[in-house]
């Protein structure tokens, strides 16, 4: 696995696990291992995803049909079920990306006053 | 309905696709095989609780939950045969009876009346309330005038008869409906064969066309399938088959007489030989029924028809006199058909509904026993983790299971035995060829047996939930463990069923009571070894071919009969009346018979002389006075000189009497027919009054005319005497040696027609004391139960108290103390429900007041002394407890 220590990476925090998903779908359809794997890189491998926590979690996205799922192939022909982005999906990441900047800009404010001044 | 959204194996395949794809990953990234699976396996986190959890979160799991309680449940009613059978046999008593019920109320109240829209069709009732009178009828310009109101699509008048038909196997007598010709179009029905009448035929005089019924198209004719055009004789007058009506198919009457038509034939009512122009006084169209203007409430059309009377009344003073206040009321004609048995239904349903309720008691009771008993299983069940709500719908799917089962069984017993039912409903009514065991009837008895079976299985399932774990895990053994609440609740429930089965017990009560003062009444007649027979003399639409049309040309018919029947084998007696004076004739009351039945009567000298009565009349010969054993009071009877051509003479009862000339000698007063042209009639005698018109009713007032006078065509031949079986043939042989084209009647006692006069009260009175007994069964089964379980609990305690000395007689009476108590406090609620109900039903009762002390006292008596015997039982038991035992027991 990854050569960083697992004890210092951040856990996720509850909810963002979803926005997270459908961001990385933006890109195209992807698989559950694929998804995590993409989370963990473009985080710099600083978030860490609990493997088992995702299915639950695409199982949810897939029920309120924010995502569209079907079997495929994966580029080491292997079969896995493929999880892409529906027109409800992209809606529902917009609205989270702004609401998540909203709160890290407010979250940031209070944390680091300075700044702002 | 409950299809899974995903399987859990495409789940588990998903996760092992994950994992070979990581370990693919890992293994690029230089990890060995097994490092790379294991790192894999972890960085994904319980695989097992993943998966579960998928499982569980699929709303699958109630199901899977509902599955796995129902087949535990099946385990446990199999290895408690016993109780099974018990409650089983209970459940099914109660859904099978109920549903029974339920299958007539559904198909006389529920169903709509079998014709099109029938939300539309309307009875017309003509009353004269300022005289007292009610539904007296139309007249034809009347019928007319409601034809062209805009009010009604269709009005049409009925008349019912009986006539002579011939041209088939041998003379018959057959119900006759005179209709419009709008008639069928009117009630959106068409003949199964053949047409119905033309609506816009408003030819004068009678539409020489007739309709049949499918009864007696196949009785008849052979179920013929060339009847139609073919020609029959009713009466002497020659008619054209064009129709014939499905099977089925009900004129919507209100007796059965009037439901079970079997010739329809159609009149626009004016013409031979009817009178070319019809007087608007002449109330001569008996009955009508009218459909409405489609969107026209029953309300709207009452308002504007109210206007229309006004205004007739108005334009018409001389015909509508304004003491006799014309109103023409509107009905729904379902309410006309039906209306006079929903009180008596509904007060079944109820009490059939009540018995389920009581056994839905008793099934509780049982289970709360088992309760018990299963208490260390329920405790065992939630120490291992079993939540309440799990433990809670395992009982209730288990009692629900057990309903079901139940009511399957009811509702299968009941498949088996619907013709032996049906037989015994009584002829009388209506819609008996609705009742079936339809869907919806279906559907009645499953969701029964589902509220029943959350019903009983609730109180149980309850307890369960507020189980002591510590206390019931302590517990040794696995029996007697019963919490004082719940001993609390098995006395309510016991409580609960005494006051149900006092109400139904009272009910039946009362009705009882009425029945037998109905059967004990003062007749006022003899109805000993009296039989009557009826035949019907042609009737034809031409006066001239009338062989009976005057009473000259009757009389030497009816001495001919009158001769021929006393020389019969056993005949002491013979006299003759019009069908009229057939005491307590159930079949004829309410009948609207052209020309008989009820009279408009004007008085002699009478200041109101525009305001006419209504009286109950029948002519009768001589002899039938006598043969009814109806004592002459004052005066004389009819003699041989009251012919046609004497003046009219009447005996009158003493009611008729005394409402018309209190306090006067009634003797040579004189009244007559409520119509200009009509003779005067003289009172010469005062007989004593005879409940022959309604069992239930003392003091009718009466007139009897002379036959000899009025002359008859519907006649009852009246024999006294050691009467044989053969009799109806042998007078059947008389009747037809003097006039071959005679129908006759089979006979009937007079025995046997008040006895049918009651059929519908006994049908109702027998099911009611039926379940009222079953009720009063299960009831002190109910108390029985929860006093022996009571003293089982006690042994130990008993067991001291006798080893300490008491006495046997206080340990008897602490026993009954206890089931007393319950069974007082039972008839106390009892009684104040039986208070509401005998109100409601007060309509039903004869004699007795709905507050009757007597029944009230001698039922509650009764179901007292029950609740004693179903306590000293266990209070013997108790009596027999070995102290030794007793305290060695725990």
């Amino acid at each position: 696995m990854s050569t960083q220590d697992e004890k210092e990476r951040l856990e996720l925090l509850q909810g963002t696990l979803d926005m997270l998903i459908l961001r990385t779908l933006i890109f195209g359809s992807q698989h559950g291992q694929g998804i995590a794997r993409a989370i963990q890189q473009s985080s710099e491998e600083e978030l860490l995803v609990e493997h088992g926590a995702l299915y639950p979690a695409l199982r949810r996205l897939e029920e309120r049909g924010w995502i569209s799922v079907k079997w495929g192939t994966s580029s080491n022909n292997r079969k896995a079920r493929f999880y892409s982005l529906t027109a409800a999906g992209r809606k529902q990441l917009v609205k989270e990306t702004t609401k998540w900047k909203r709160l890290a800009t407010a979250i940031g404010r209070i944390l680091d006053p300075a700044k702002e001044g | 309905m409950f299809r899974r959204k995903r399987k859990a194996s495409d789940f588990s395949s998903e996760i092992e696709a994950h994992l070979q794809l990581e370990s693919e990953l890992l293994r690029e990234q230089g990890l060995t095989e097994e490092e790379a699976r294991a790192t894999a396996r972890r960085s994904f986190g319980n695989v097992m609780h993943s998966e579960e959890h998928f499982y569980e979160s699929a709303r699958w799991l109630g199901w899977d939950h509902f599955w796995q309680d129902l087949r535990y449940g099946l385990r446990v009613l199999r290895k408690a045969p016993g109780f099974t059978a018990i409650a089983v046999l209970t459940i099914a008593l109660g859904i099978g009876a109920t549903t029974a019920i339920f299958s007539v109320v559904d198909a006389t109240l529920l169903h709509p009346l079998p014709y099109g829209q029938p939300e539309q069709l309307v009875t017309l009732c003509d009353d004269l309330p300022g005289i007292g009178a009610h539904d007296v009828g139309m007249s034809q310009p009347e019928w007319q005038d409601l034809q062209r109101s805009g009010i009604f699509e269709h009005v049409s008048p009925a008349q019912f008869d009986e006539n002579n038909l011939t041209g088939s196997s041998r003379p018959a007598r057959v119900r006759i409906l005179i209709v419009a010709p709008n008639y069928f179009a009117l009630l959106g029905v068409k003949p199964q064969l053949g047409r119905a009448f033309d609506p816009e035929d408003h030819s004068p005089g009678l539409v020489l066309e007739v309709l049949i019924s499918d009864g007696l198209w196949k009785r008849a004719f052979g179920a013929d399938p060339n009847i139609l055009d073919k020609s029959v004789r009713l009466d002497t007058d020659l008619y054209r088959i064009v129709g014939v009506m499905p099977a089925g198919f009900d004129a919507p009457g209100r007796t059965p007489e009037e439901r079970n038509i079997e010739v329809w034939a159609a009149t626009s009512f004016y013409g031979a030989p009817m009178p070319d122009q019809p007087p608007r006084n002449r109330r001569s169209l008996p009955t009508a029924i009218g459909r409405l203007k489609p969107g026209l409430t029953i309300a709207a059309a009452q308002s504007r028809l109210d206007a229309l009377v006004a205004s007739l009344q108005k334009e018409f003073p001389g015909d509508y006199p304004r003491q006799s206040a014309w109103t023409v009321r509107l009905l729904p004609l379902k309410e006309s058909v039906v209306g006079n048995v929903r009180q008596s239904l509904i007060l079944l349903l109820g009490a059939v509904g009540l018995v389920l309720l009581i056994g839905c008691v008793n099934v509780a009771n049982l289970l709360l026993a088992r309760g018990s008993a299963r208490g260390r299983e329920m405790a065992i069940r939630r120490a291992l983790g079993a939540a309440h709500t799990r433990l809670t719908r395992q009982l209730l799917t288990e009692s629900v299971l057990l309903s079901l089962i139940g009511g399957t069984a009811g509702l299968l017993v009941l498949f088996c035995t619907k013709g032996f039912l049906l037989r015994h409903v009584p002829e009388s009514l209506p819609r008996l060829n609705d009742i079936s065991i339809s869907w919806g009837v279906l559907f009645f008895a499953l969701g029964a047996s589902l509220v029943a079976g959350v019903v009983f299985g609730l109180a149980p399932a309850l307890h369960a939930r507020r189980l002591d774990l510590n206390h019931m895990l302590k517990q040794e053994g696995r029996g007697t463990t019963g919490s004082g609440e719940q001993t609390r609740t098995r006395r309510i429930l016991v409580i609960t069923e005494f006051a149900l089965s006092l109400v139904l017990m009272i009910a039946a009560g009362l009705l009882l009571r009425s029945f037998w003062d109905l059967l004990n009444v003062r007749l006022g007649f003899n109805a000993q070894n009296v039989m009557a027979v009826r035949t019907r003399l042609p009737d034809p639409n031409d006066p001239k071919a009338d062989l009976y049309g005057s009473p000259a040309q009757e009389a030497p018919f009816l001495r001919e009969v009158l001769w021929r029947g006393r020389t019969l084998p056993g005949v002491e007696e013979v006299a003759l009346g019009d069908t009229a004076s057939i005491p307590l004739d159930e079949s004829l009351r309410n009948l609207k018979l052209i020309s008989e039945g009820q009279f408009l009567l004007t008085l002699e000298g009478d200041i109101q002389n525009d305001q006419p009565s209504v009286v109950e009349r029948s002519s009768v010969t001589p002899e039938y006075f006598h043969l009814l054993g109806i004592p002459l009071l004052r005066g004389r009877l009819f003699n041989d000189l009251d012919n046609d051509k004497a003046p009219q003479v009447t005996v009158v009862n003493e009611a008729f009497a005394r409402a018309y000339w209190p306090n006067e000698n009634p003797l040579g007063k004189r009244f007559k027919r409520n119509r200009a042209e009509a003779p005067w009639i003289t009172v010469v005698g005062v007989i004593a009054n005879a409940r022959t018109q309604s069992l239930a009713q003392d003091g009718v007032p009466q007139i009897y005319l002379d036959l000899y006078q009025t002359g008859g065509k519907r006649l009852a031949i009246f024999l006294r005497g050691q009467l044989a079986a053969a009799i109806p043939d042998q007078v059947r042989e008389q009747v037809q040696s003097v006039d071959p084209t005679l129908p006759v009647s089979v006979g009937q006692t007079l025995k046997e027609t008040v006895s049918a006069s009651l059929a519908e009260r006994r049908f109702s009175m027998e099911m009611i004391a039926l379940f009222a007994l079953t009720a009063l069964l299960l009831a002190g089964l109910g108390i029985y139960g929860v006093i022996s379980y009571m003293v089982s609990e006690r042994t130990h305690e008993i067991g001291i108290r006798i080893a300490l000395g008491a006495e046997r007689r206080s340990i008897v009476r602490m026993v009954l103390r206890q089931g007393l108590g319950l069974a007082i406090a039972g008839a106390a609620v009892g009684l104040i429900g039986a208070l509401i109900v005998s109100q409601l039903m007060a309509g039903l009762l004869y004699g007795v007041r709905p507050t009757d002390p007597m029944t009230f006292a001698g039922v509650t008596g009764l179901l007292l002394g029950v609740a004693v015997l179903a306590c000293y039982l266990p209070a013997r038991r108790a009596l027999r407890v070995d102290p030794l035992v007793a305290l060695r027991h725990e």
